[in-house]
């Protein structure tokens, strides 16, 4: 890109903030009442953290692995691709996850959830409970009303959030293969908001730079 | 019917003469084909891009029909700005294909052979026959899409060939595509703040004979976040602003070497103060010195 040094963050932007959330808002409206199934499904994912049985990390992979699979269909191919060319990149990116939360979590039973007590498990649980339960009351809170809110399992933002908390909560060594995705799609979708002026941002970029920063804490990397 | 149409010239010829002058947009020549075209056009970067969400189609229709209602001519768009090409076509669509429609888009791909399938995608989204006017977008692979729209406008495939750039990028290549290439069309950014292409853009524009388009006009909008809230100057009132987006647009199409500019909206009131700049007075030499220095001073 010639002169990239003159482009800001904003000649980047295609869409206009009303635009976009009044397509969560009519993915909402068209998906409904999938969100009562989702939000259901991560106080599943949260009962299985508390339960030590051996298929649990298989089955907390699983869950994982469905919901990205139905956001990255549902809603960042068939619905964000109509106002943005790169959706269809972003696509991709959430297909990997997938893939990878096949392969590592349910297929090679790589992740396990055994009740850490550090900081990163802390922040893990403090981001999962934001993604799940505070996330949806940013739009009311924001005034943009109850059908606009970000659900979890439903749209990319908060879905990744938890996918990064739940990261924070496995044991052994930071799990990079899988943080990757989520960590650039915070990078993305954060400055998109920052961008439109959004004050979710300031929920997404933070998140991402303490998941990355208590992950390289964490220690060695992966075998 | 020729007693009808003797009867609507015998009203017009009735109307008081400043009526007509205040109802007709002031329009500019267009060097290479002495065709005239409104001073004020239609952007479609962020504002047009709505996807597939039919309440937001039926109000960028809405701004298009108060657009052409009012005298409008050019819409312009490019493939970079996500749906916006469907969105004109269903407003076109809707409206019943307004006659006065001055179609601009843009080739916009790394790759001269994906070059005339991009315009026909594009062409079939706007629905239209053929577009008026094709640009190269940002100077993007220019060397390749320059002699194929060329070609095209050779076999009558578009009728004005240009190219465009924004935010004073890649000036020097642009004054070199100026001065060496059969261009009909330039479009570069230009405001009250904005104003590099004073010094040798538009000079060289006037020089070569070729129509310019002003992007930008309010800086995507931050230039009237910013000045709106200070009071209307009182020497706006002398070539008949009445509001800040008017004095803005006023003082881009005052100048001699601009052909039109093409500020974006996603509202009707706002599309309706847009077209305002396109009649009455246009502010003088003076004038513009007072208003840049007045801008500057805010």
């Amino acid at each position: 890109m010639p002169e990239w040094w003159t482009y800001t963050l904003s000649d980047f932007l295609l869409f206009s903030p009303r635009t976009y959330y009044r397509l969560i808002e009519r993915h909402n409206e068209a998906t409904w009442p999938w969100q009562i199934v989702t939000l259901g499904l991560g106080l599943g994912v949260a009962a299985l953290l508390r339960r030590q049985a051996p298929w649990q990390g298989r089955a907390v992979s699983a869950i994982l692995a469905v919901l990205w699979t139905w956001v990255a269909w549902a809603f960042v191919w068939q619905r964000y691709a109509t106002i943005n060319w790169a959706a269809s990149y972003f696509f991709w990116l959430f297909a990997i996850e997938v893939l990878l939360l096949v392969w590592i979590g349910v297929v090679r039973g790589g992740m396990s959830f055994r009740g850490r007590r550090d900081a990163a498990a802390t922040l893990g649980i403090a981001l999962f409970i934001l993604a799940l339960a505070l996330y949806p009351m940013l739009a009311p809170l924001l005034g943009r009303g109850w059908w606009q809110a970000e659900i979890f399992g439903v749209v990319p933002d908060p879905t990744v959030v938890a996918t990064l908390g739940l990261l924070l909560l496995t044991e052994g060594p930071p799990r990079w293969g899988l943080l990757a995705a989520p960590l650039l799609w915070c990078l993305v979708s954060g400055a998109t908001l920052w961008a439109m002026g959004s004050p979710e941002a300031w929920v997404l970029l933070p998140a991402a730079l303490l998941v990355l920063g208590s992950s390289a804490a964490r220690g060695r990397p992966e075998p | 019917m020729i007693g009808a149409v003797a009867a609507g010239a015998a009203a017009a010829m009735l109307r008081p003469l400043s009526t007509l002058a205040e109802s007709a947009p002031i329009t500019r020549r267009i060097p290479s084909s002495g065709e005239q075209l409104p001073v004020i056009g239609l952007g479609t970067w962020i504002t047009f891009n709505v996807g597939d969400d039919t309440e937001l189609r039926d109000e960028c229709a809405a701004v298009m029909r108060a657009f052409f209602r009012d005298g409008g001519g050019i819409i312009d768009s490019s493939p970079m700005y996500g749906s916006s090409q469907p969105v004109i076509g269903y407003g076109l669509r809707k409206l019943g294909r307004p006659s006065g429609l001055f179609s601009a888009d843009k080739v916009w791909t790394s790759s001269g052979s994906r070059g005339p399938d991009q315009i026909e995608q594009s062409r079939a989204y706007w629905g239209v026959r053929r577009f008026d006017l094709l640009q190269v977008h940002n100077l993007q692979a220019w060397e390749e899409h320059l002699p194929t729209l060329l070609a095209m406008k050779a076999e009558g495939g578009v009728r004005y060939v240009g190219i465009t750039t924004s935010e004073g990028r890649r000036h020097e290549e642009l004054e070199k595509i100026m001065a060496s290439r059969p261009i009909d069309f330039v479009q570069v950014t230009y405001n009250v703040l904005d104003r590099e292409v004073e010094d040798r853009i538009l000079p060289l524009a006037r020089d070569r004979g070729i129509a310019v388009i002003i992007n930008r006009p309010f800086r995507q909008g931050a230039l009237i976040r910013e000045v709106e809230h200070h009071p209307l100057p009182s020497w706006a009132s002398e070539f008949g602003a009445g509001n800040w987006a008017q004095v803005l647009l006023k003082f881009i199409v005052s100048h001699p070497a601009v052909t039109c500019a093409i500020p974006a909206t996603s509202k009707v009131t706002h599309m309706v103060e847009n077209m305002g700049a396109a009649t009455g007075a246009l502010p003088d030499a003076g004038l513009r010195r007072r208003m840049v220095a007045h801008v500057e001073g805010l």
